[in-house]
């Protein structure tokens, strides 16, 4: 059983890497041709294309790179403050936390694409809601285009992924908190220690292990980012993540090959961006 | 716990409401915008001045095949967990129960499978779904999110199985179990709150997912609700219609959000199984 299951879960791995090393189009996988590295750094290439006269990170796989990494940091750094203060208020004791954890999990059921969908629409230049209560509230004086002005939209996206998931961290942030031993805050509060002293010297030092895994998880996840970047800006070149750029170049123009190429590469480079945050902040992933 | 102030109390319920009122507020105000139709739809007002199903009742009877869409989403994601459950069952059973080499590894791998770039397999499953016949049918989509889903569910199953008790299957034994009647008459009925979580977020994975189902499927009639709903198109190319789109999501999500708040605490559970112990 393991067996089948490894070779059905690797098999179309290895076909994927394959694929990037030949010339072939969507409508007759058979007829693939071996090309080598030409995928890679031929004269169409990903990386050292001569074409390239801005520079690579100007071409198109340069900018998704970016915009994936401008995503994928900006939105795990800032899902990571909003959930540790939502796990933070859920840990006290107050009326209604029930309620409050509740509502906290409807982003977070809510599916990717309708969300996508919901806040396409609040956030419509012409009759969008966010642009009715800021203009009320005077905080901005012309209505703005954010999904669409290549100055926020990836703003735009960044807080859309930010509320969906803040969920998930701090649901995992929760359950770490509620691990830790009593007696040390028994201990704390009777010697007078303040509150923020006690976060930054307890409680920050004891869920640092299973806030970087829940940090690992959310990270690779938005460094896979497509479907709500597809949906909410339609893959415009503002935006674009390294999997739409692969969905692009492989479905919409049937190059399976160029896009294996960059799938493949995107593959390593999301293993390797694992690997140096593991590294850095000395993660142990084993039990 | 009971000598804050009355500033703190006052800042913690603040901070709460706020919580509740950003994380609520854009799902309330995509059912309201569901039940406007024609000109209300740019009424910035946000309180509907009448209800109207007209949007809901459009979607069933429009040019979509809305409704068939919403079968093909339940009968997938219903597939994937039933396939899912019954690989994860018996493979966790090896891995949780039986000792061998390299298992620290295995269950490494699983781990970072789960977490795989879905894109980076793409061309390779395209070609497998194409060569089992199944590219443009919505049940060949069971494939690649089975294959996704399983690592995860063995995942949080192996947690689970671990700690059963090792006398429980040693009787078992005693009285003449195999390996498959330990498994699905002894362990099973131990193991239901385990497999009602990740049953459930099997379902809402397989529910969800847009790139698989964008990519194999190009028949309308075969599609699943996610697609579904980001290619609902208006009258004509200019004209998003916004009330349909609200109203398909609203139906999409409903059955979600009940499911995920009925329950919770066996979601939350199988969520941060997978992570804290890790």
């Amino acid at each position: 059983m393991l067996a089948l299951m490894c070779v059905v879960a690797v098999w179309p791995l290895l076909r994927s890497i394959w694929f990037a090393f030949t010339e072939t189009n969507i409508n007759n996988l058979e007829a693939s041709r071996f090309i080598g590295l030409e995928n890679f750094f031929g004269p169409y290439g990903l990386f050292f294309n001569p074409n390239y006269t801005d520079g690579f990170w100007a071409s198109d796989w340069g900018t998704a790179i970016r915009n994936t990494f401008q995503f994928a940091f900006v939105s795990v750094i800032l899902e990571t403050l909003a959930g540790l203060g939502v796990a933070l208020l859920l840990n006290q004791e107050f009326k209604g936390r029930t309620l409050v954890r509740t509502a906290v999990l409807v982003p977070w059921a809510i599916p990717t694409i309708v969300s996508a969908k919901m806040w396409g629409w609040m956030l419509h230049d012409q009759f969008g809601v966010v642009n009715t209560v800021l203009l009320n509230l005077g905080v901005i004086s012309d209505k703005i285009a954010w999904t669409a002005d290549a100055s926020t939209a990836m703003w735009s996206v960044v807080a859309v992924d930010v509320w969906k998931t803040t969920p998930f961290m701090a649901l995992l942030i929760l359950a770490a908190l509620q691990t830790l031993p009593k007696d040390c805050y028994e201990a704390a509060r009777v010697d007078g220690v303040h509150p923020l002293r006690l976060f930054w010297k307890v409680t920050l030092p004891l869920i640092r292990q299973p806030l970087l895994v829940a940090m690992v998880f959310r990270l690779l996840d938005a460094l896979r980012v497509f479907d709500l970047i597809y949906v909410l800006t339609s893959n415009d070149s503002s935006t674009i993540s390294m999997s739409g750029l692969v969905m692009r170049e492989m479905v919409d123009a049937g190059n399976v090959g160029f896009g294996s190429a960059a799938s493949t590469s995107l593959f390593l480079i999301i293993m390797l961006s694992a690997v140096v945050f593991l590294r850095l902040t000395r993660t142990k992933l084993e039990e | 716990m009971n000598q804050r102030n009355l500033l703190g109390t006052t800042l913690l319920y603040l901070a709460a409401a706020i919580i509740v009122l950003v994380s609520v507020s854009p799902f309330v105000y995509m059912v309201l915008t569901s039940v406007k139709t024609g000109s209300a739809l740019f009424d910035p007002a946000i309180w509907p001045k009448k209800a109207d199903f007209g949007n809901y009742t459009a979607l069933f009877d429009g040019a979509q095949p809305f409704g068939r869409h919403l079968l093909n989403s339940v009968m997938v994601a219903s597939l994937t967990v039933g396939g899912a459950i019954l690989m994860g069952v018996t493979a966790s059973y090896a891995l949780g129960r039986i000792r061998f080499k390299g298992k620290g590894l295995l269950m490494l791998t699983l781990l970072g499978v789960s977490m795989f770039p879905q894109v980076a397999v793409l061309s390779g499953m395209f070609e497998l779904i194409q060569s089992l016949g199944l590219f443009n049918r919505a049940i060949g989509l069971v494939v690649p999110y089975t294959i996704f889903t399983l690592p995860f569910t063995v995942w949080i199953l192996t947690t689970f199985m671990r700690e059963l008790p090792n006398e429980l299957e040693e009787a078992a034994i005693m009285d003449g179990c195999g390996p498959l009647r330990i498994i699905f008459q002894v362990f099973l009925p131990l193991l239901w709150p385990a497999l009602v979580s990740t049953g459930l977020l099997a379902f809402i994975g397989a529910w969800n997912e847009f790139l698989f189902a964008l990519t194999f499927i190009v028949e309308d009639a075969q599609r699943t609700v996610p697609v579904g709903i980001s290619l609902i198109a208006g009258a004509t190319a200019y004209e998003i219609p916004w009330g349909s789109i609200m109203a398909a999501s609203v139906i999409v999500t409903v059955p979600l959000l009940l499911l995920v708040l009925i329950f919770q605490k066996k979601i939350v559970s199988g969520l941060t199984a997978g992570a804290v112990k890790g």
